[in-house]
């Protein structure tokens, strides 16, 4: 690979994405991003509504193909649906139809597993999550925070090496999510997956991520990154108030306000006109 | 059906133990007012069944003078009459119908249903989810299926008669294109509808082109066929009937046409008494079969009663 940053879990290389509406309106997502992960980083990504972060995500996937530029994984340039990618979802994509067992199963029964290991497989995650005796409820059953856990199990049983959450816990009440940002940060400390983590909640970012990504309004490029450098272990519904915490707050927000500020005004006067 | 909520339940120990005598008198308060209403309910229903039949019987009877039923309030010639269509349905019980015993006639047609529904129901979900996942073939066919659909399928049962004959397959072939358009146009549209994280995550976790299909688009669109099933059993019943009636040798329908023939208003209504029996029962079953299939839903799309 020309130009790789050697041992780069995810690089992204003046990627450029446009969509093209059915109306013919072409409209651009990202413009010139540069972006590279290091294996075993957890990146956080911030930027106000609409500056293409999911769409970054999509790219990384390969759900996605870039307009122009490159992303790579590993070093391989991205061309279809990786194996070592998982993908939290911002909404509920865990399956209606299946139950918790059969949706924690089914990651490794589409990659050829036999049903008797992977349900073997599946009850293990399932434990570790925090679900055991729910293996044979369906999502409906089962309130948002739980459904969130049946979506990390079902990822996290695949072993990506890339993790892929989009603002996974936003629709999640507060107390659940500090919960669940815990649990994911005690099931990352035990893989050594690199995550991109999108939100649009700063505080969210600084607890989580070794790293937060800010991204411009739209079309989203890179306009700052800052190192966290707090502690590991953390505890997330503490660590905000560390001083250190509020200096790196303050710090990211005056990069990330106006960038805000630029979104909201835009929406403004599309509202108006 | 209301399934039970497991979670809730376990919250039931944390009232305190006044609390909880005191919800139990609320429920059994709250039970004994459910069942008057059920009863209510019930008793208004034969009611309002005494008083249509009541008033049909007797509007037939009153101010009949001599042989002439025209004299009658409502002529009984033209609309029947309650205890006439009961003696017919007698007669055709235990002597038959003009073209043999009546399970026969319930028999043939029920037959031509099922087979036309089933076929209808087959191809429908085929053509639906290939054009739902093919657009290209959609884009194509498109047009046509909707002049087709627009268009009154029941005239093809004349085709049908003559290309087919007098014998079973013309209503089969009647009831299948009536039912192959609801199906289609669901299984289609539930294709086109499958939530598209759904796909993602699914492809994301690893699955290929047909487990895509199996698990995913399939059980996805299947809410949307099954509520389809509801409306397309009645028109295969419809197309049976129809077909039957444009030329037949045994079948409800061919019943009603005879009693047309014969100016016999007791037998068309008779009749209709019984594919009126014959569509609750398969609805009921159509209704058993959606449950077994989507367990995993509280309640179904159709899942509206009045």
């Amino acid at each position: 690979m020309s130009g790789a940053t050697a041992g780069a879990a995810i690089e992204l290389r003046a990627v450029t994405k446009r969509f093209v509406s059915p109306s013919g309106r072409s409209f651009t997502a990202i413009h010139d991003l540069d972006l590279v992960i290091a294996p075993g980083e957890f990146t956080a990504v911030v930027g106000p509504t609409g500056c293409g972060k999911s769409t970054t995500l999509a790219l990384i996937s390969g759900l996605e193909a870039p307009s122009a530029g490159t992303v790579a994984v590993f070093g391989e340039p991205v061309v279809a649906v990786g194996r070592d990618v998982g993908y939290v979802f911002q909404r509920d994509a865990v399956f209606p139809w299946k139950s918790v067992l059969d949706n924690v199963a089914i990651g490794p029964r589409f990659r050829g597993m036999g049903t008797g290991e992977a349900n073997a497989d599946a009850r293990k995650w399932i434990a570790r999550v925090g679900l055991e005796g729910f293996e044979r409820y369906y999502p409906h059953q089962l309130s948002g925070g739980m459904r969130k856990r049946v979506a990390l199990a079902q990822t996290l049983i695949n072993h990506p090496k890339i993790l892929l959450m989009d603002e996974p816990f936003s629709a999640l009440d507060v107390m659940t999510r500090a919960l669940m940002e815990n649990e994911l940060l005690d099931l990352w400390a035990s893989t050594a997956s690199s995550v991109v983590f999108v939100t649009h909640d700063l505080e969210e970012a600084i607890g989580l991520a070794d790293r937060v990504v800010v991204i411009t309004a739209g079309p989203g490029t890179v306009k700052g990154t800052y190192r966290v450098d707090l502690p590991r272990p953390r505890n997330i519904a503490e660590i905000r108030f560390q001083p250190r915490f509020v200096e790196l707050y303050e710090e990211i927000w005056k990069d990330l306000r106006d960038e805000v500020l630029v979104s909201y005004e835009r929406t403004k006067t599309r509202v108006a006109s | 059906m209301l399934r039970r909520d497991p979670l809730m339940g376990a919250t039931a120990p944390a009232f305190a133990t006044d609390g909880l005598a005191n919800g139990l008198d609320h429920d059994a308060a709250r039970k004994r007012a459910r069942d008057r209403r059920r009863i209510l309910v019930q008793v208004l229903r034969i009611a309002l069944a005494v008083f249509i039949v009541g008033t049909w019987e007797l509007t037939t009877r009153l101010g009949c003078t001599g042989p002439d039923s025209g004299t009658c309030v409502v002529d009984p010639f033209f609309f029947g009459r309650p205890s006439g269509i009961w003696a017919q349905l007698v007669i055709w019980v235990e002597k038959g119908t003009a073209q043999g015993p009546l399970w026969e006639q319930i028999a043939v047609t029920l037959e031509e249903t099922v087979l036309g529904f089933a076929i209808g129901v087959i191809l429908g979900i085929v053509f639906g989810v290939v054009l739902g996942r093919n657009r290209l073939l959609s884009d194509v066919a498109g047009p046509y299926i909707k002049a087709m659909n627009a268009m009154p399928r029941v005239v093809l049962g004349s085709i049908f008669t003559i290309a087919l004959g007098l014998e079973m397959p013309s209503k089969i072939a009647l009831a299948v294109v009536l039912v192959f358009f609801v199906v289609f146009f669901n299984a289609f549209q539930g294709v086109r509808e499958v939530d598209r994280d759904l796909l993602a995550n699914a492809r994301i976790l690893g699955a290929s082109q047909g487990q895509l299909s199996r698990h995913v688009i399939l059980p996805s669109a299947l809410s949307w066929i099954l509520a389809s099933l509801h409306t397309s059993f009645g028109f295969a019943l419809v197309g049976a009937i129809v077909g039957e009636y444009l030329g037949a040798r045994k079948g409800i329908g061919l019943m009603i046409a005879t009693a047309q023939g014969t100016f016999n208003a007791n037998g068309v209504f008779a009749a209709m008494l019984i594919l009126a029996i014959v569509a609750i029962l398969a609805e009921a079953l159509v209704t058993r079969l959606e449950s077994l299939l989507i367990k995993w839903r509280p309640n179904a799309i159709t899942d509206v009663t009045i």
